[in-house]
């Protein structure tokens, strides 16, 4: 399998009031074609700055994105003009959002805005786009398809057109996918036919997915590779089982402490001390230094590159300088 | 049952809604009957899914909002039939904390005008002595005496929820309900906040009735959990035996749904079908049986009752009456 996305040292800020916010802070990562790719971190981390910086929709002014590389099928997206960039949207590389209601249109039925996607993307007449409409609804479980496609999206449940925005997203096929917290704002058992809708869908159409989250039993059930994100940076990334059996980063693991489990009684949480820091005025070396349990001396001084701790497992951090003798 | 510090019997909110052109009337039944008791000392935590009537509940037993049947017994004394004169001297045995620290801390109000108001209107504390107590106060939830003269925007959402709490505890309450207090939070803010909560149980041997909707925090927090789906509990018992045997269909779809952390282990389908129906037209009989896996002839007519299967187990299941 070869790589479908790469991004290189992606630096997308913000200039606001004579600040520069630094969302995102040299970023790079790459998505293999198939694979589950999970993105998680806390509120303001950059998540879902990355994903907006991947389809270029960062709005200028304020955010510019000022540099870097993303490599999607051998083509830098930030070498394209806007059309080009316009053909990809929606066809090549799709994304649902958290709250489906703000991203389906209020005033077009749901049968109307789908066809619409795929007449522009697919050059489909509009009976035959109608019929794979129907096709895509039905294979996401909507029960009732027809009559849902002459609803409006204010007509269904959260879980339910949270479901026509997977199957409008994927009628045409994507080669990638980014879900931000797509599931978040649904209760568990509705989250849980979600998950399993994205994860058939996957499977038949092998598209690759950005799974972009802050809940971690998510990213454990999902996810085939996994980076870890703090305050505009990743500072850890690895193979899903190996980051959850043995987190190399001490704010991973500091994250990994903090949440209260359902499979295990602890008496207290662990909790990370202080704050995440102001992304205009960032600590110099590493961002994570003055809340970490073993800084040492070049913490401070220098970012810290990304380490091998085993192969396919590299966290941003000092403690594992050691190990980097063979580059 | 020992020592039951609030006491809630067949509680019920009907609340009015106009439908269609004729503007017919019609009613949300919210919370349809719920039965549960509150022990001195112990955490309850009170489950659901959105809708489900867990707020209402809450907002029920502070007499927040007045019930439309049944009985709120708190150290024997029904709330539900007192009025508003009758219930204040009272008001400040229980308190509450809510979801959203931004929205729930007055901007215009220091943090010692906050914290200090609720003792000075139960006349706990002279005026000179106020700002001593409230930084006794600030000190227990982790803040400082600097913070006194500080208005909430200049606070992150964790210090917020901190002063929430501080707030609560002014009039040294007797029961607090904690409504989805870690819910607007990070995890690793949430971490704090738990934490911080236990300890003041411990401390000031509180009593919480916590509201939720992650299972994961209410396993954490409390002793004993009681869920609900539609507008009743369906499934109460100790924290332990729910989570490692849960009885009810509902309850073990609810626990089924929450992803595991351990990406070794691949979960047990057990996934409902369908979406919550709506509390205005409930389901006949059980209000499950539209979703359940085991529905018997018997679920889509009698409303299952609400009854001790063991121990200190209770559940609303055909399957486990005799």
């Amino acid at each position: 399998m070869g790589t479908l996305l790469r991004i290189k040292n992606l630096k997308t800020h913000f200039f606001s009031a004579g600040r520069v916010i630094r969302a995102l802070d040299g970023v790079s990562f790459q998505i293999e074609e198939g694979e589950v790719f999970g993105l998680v971190g806390e509120t303001g981390c950059g998540k879902s700055v990355t994903a907006l910086s991947i389809l270029r929709l960062i709005p200028f002014p304020p955010g510019k994105i000022i540099g870097g590389e993303i490599h999607f099928k051998g083509k830098d997206l930030l070498h394209l003009d806007e059309d080009e960039m316009r053909s990809i949207r929606g066809k090549e590389i799709s994304m649902i959002f958290q709250e489906p209601m703000t991203s389906l249109n209020p005033v077009f039925r749901i049968g109307d805005q789908m066809v619409e996607v795929i007449v522009l993307h697919q050059r489909l007449d509009r009976s035959r786009a109608s019929r794979k409409v129907l096709e895509m609804l039905q294979r996401v479980h909507i029960p009732d398809a027809d009559r849902v496609m002459n609803q409006y999206p204010h007509q269904l449940s959260g879980g339910m057109r949270q479901r026509v925005m997977i199957a409008m997203e994927l009628s045409c096929h994507p080669l990638l996918l980014i879900a931000d917290e797509p599931t978040t704002a649904l209760d568990v058992t509705i989250q849980a036919q979600i998950l399993r809708i994205i994860k058939e869908m996957k499977n038949e159409l092998q598209t690759s997915i950005l799974l972009i989250t802050h809940d971690l039993g998510v990213i454990a059930e999902m996810c085939d590779r996994v980076a870890v994100m703090y305050a505009g940076s990743i500072v850890e990334e690895a193979g899903v089982e190996e980051i959850f059996e043995s987190p190399g980063h001490p704010y991973t693991q500091g994250l990994w402490g903090a949440i209260p489990r359902v499979d295990q009684e602890r008496e207290t949480l662990s909790v990370i001390p202080g704050m995440v820091p102001d992304l205009s005025q960032l600590p110099p070396g590493c961002k994570f230094h003055p809340r970490c349990p073993y800084r040492f001396a070049p913490c401070d001084q220098s970012t810290p590159p990304l380490f091998q701790i085993s192969p396919g497992h590299l966290a941003s951090c000092y403690l594992y300088s050691k190990g980097e003798t063979d580059g | 049952m020992d020592n039951p510090l609030l006491n809630v019997k067949h509680l019920k909110k009907y609340f009015p809604v106009a439908r269609g052109w004729r503007k017919e009337k019609t009613f949300v039944r919210a919370v349809d009957g719920v039965d549960f008791v509150i022990r001195q000392g112990e955490t309850l935590g009170l489950v659901g899914e959105s809708g489900c009537g867990k707020t209402t509940v809450g907002r029920l037993i502070l007499k927040l909002i007045e019930p439309s049947d049944g009985k709120i017994l708190f150290e024997g004394k029904d709330l539900a039939h007192l009025d508003k004169k009758g219930i204040r001297p009272l008001r400040r045995a229980f308190q509450i904390i809510f979801q959203d620290p931004f929205a729930s801390l007055n901007p215009r109000m220091t943090v010692s005008e906050i914290v200090g108001r609720p003792m000075e209107i139960h006349g706990l504390v002279e005026r000179s002595q106020r700002d001593e107590k409230v930084c006794q106060l600030l000190q227990s939830v982790g803040l400082m005496k600097a913070h006194l003269s500080r208005y909430p925007h200049e606070f992150s959402g964790g210090q917020r929820q901190r002063i929430g709490i501080a707030r609560a505890l002014a009039t040294e309450p007797r029961l607090i309900v904690a409504d989805e207090p870690t819910s607007a939070l990070d995890v690793s803010v949430q971490a704090q906040i738990l934490n911080l909560m236990k300890q003041l149980q411990r401390e000031l041997g509180l009593t919480y009735l916590f509201i939720s909707h992650n299972i994961s925090v209410i396993r954490h927090i409390s002793d004993r959990v009681a869920v609900m789906y539609l507008g009743k509990v369906v499934e109460m018992a100790q924290k332990k035996a729910l989570f490692q045997s849960p009885v009810h269909p509902y309850t073990k779809a609810l626990l089924a749904a929450v992803p595991s952390l351990d990406p070794k282990r691949k979960r047990v389908e057990v996934i409902l079908e369908g979406d919550v129906p709506s509390p205005i037209n409930p389901p006949s009989g059980c209000r499950f049986h539209t979703r359940c896996r085991y529905v018997l002839p018997k679920c889509l007519e009698e409303d299952p009752f609400f009854h001790q299967v063991e121990g200190d187990r209770w559940v609303a299941c055909h399957l486990y009456s005799s």
